[in-house]
């Protein structure tokens, strides 16, 4: 994946198996260094579209069918390490967060969740990004 | 399931609709479902099935009303029956995850199981002590019925 300079031109992929989700996050995004947003409804999908789209940055939940959010998670970090991944779930548990984090996830951001909060959670998975 | 699991249940929906509709609901007082002898549903319904220390369901069952007025809130204008069932699950789901933070883990939940109106034979299996919350938000009402056994 090549890297980005200044992470002006980046794509963010957002992984939820609900549209509500999805848009909720697209529509609270308010970063003008993300010029691509893709989505996907669960981690099968998510892992074709990452290895297609090459996003640099991921939202990734975690209760899914078929694949869930740790098994995409641990996939996609083999594929790219470099890739940041913040996890944004409902599941309030730490030993959840923790699992996420070990599995390579960069951030956990706990569902519902305000614009503000869900823009700072990413702002400080692009800091972490290569020439970031 | 005993009264601290339900106020843990009933303070997540509380806390959900506080932080994702800008406007609070009312929590009414729970009440087991068995004295009133006829199942809660609404329009749409998303069900989470809960295994581990404790098993059973939770569901979240609203009217369309509701849903396309949430929907709304959230800067939604193309609604339909899909985008109606999508958001009940996803409530559904949000108010069950949160209670992890409280029963830990092993409160492991299913991906929210959907369906408007009646479900199908089987879909649905309340256990003996089944509760239903309440919620009144804005002029609708809706209820969240958890029917737990450790």
């Amino acid at each position: 994946m090549p890297a980005v300079a200044a992470n002006t031109h980046l794509k963010l992929l957002v992984v939820d198996d609900s549209q509500f989700a999805r848009n909720r996050i697209q529509r609270a995004l308010a970063l003008r260094s993300v010029r691509k947003v893709i989505v996907a409804s669960n981690g099968v999908e998510a892992l074709a579209v990452f290895q297609r789209e090459q996003p640099q940055l991921v939202t990734m939940d975690l209760t899914m069918p078929q694949l869930d959010g740790i098994g995409a998670t641990t996939e996609m970090v083999r594929l790219q390490p470099s890739v940041r991944i913040l996890v944004v779930s409902a599941l309030a548990d730490k030993a959840t967060a923790i699992e996420a984090l070990k599995r390579g996830a960069n951030g956990f951001l706990l569902k519902p969740f305000t614009d503000a909060q869900l823009n700072d959670a990413l702002t400080l998975m692009m800091r972490a990004l290569p020439h970031g | 399931m005993d009264e601290n699991d339900l106020n843990v249940l009933v303070e997540g929906t509380v806390r959900y609709f506080e932080n994702s509709v800008a406007r609070a609901a009312a929590v009414g007082t729970p009440y087991l479902l068995t004295e009133r002898g006829q199942a809660v549903l609404s329009d749409y319904t998303g069900l989470i099935g809960v295994s581990g220390a404790r098993r059973g369901c939770i569901y979240f069952t609203a009217p369309s009303a509701m849903l396309r007025h949430i929907l709304l809130s959230h800067g939604e204008t193309e609604i339909d029956g899909r985008y109606m069932a999508d958001v009940v699950g996803e409530v559904a789901n949000i108010i069950s995850g949160n209670a992890r933070r409280v029963f830990g883990h092993d409160f492991a939940i299913s991906v929210p199981d959907v369906f408007s109106g009646r479900p199908a034979a089987g879909k649905l299996r309340l256990g003996e002590r089944s509760f239903v919350i309440p919620i009144n938000w804005r002029q609708y009402r809706a209820a969240l019925v958890v029917s737990l056994a450790a």
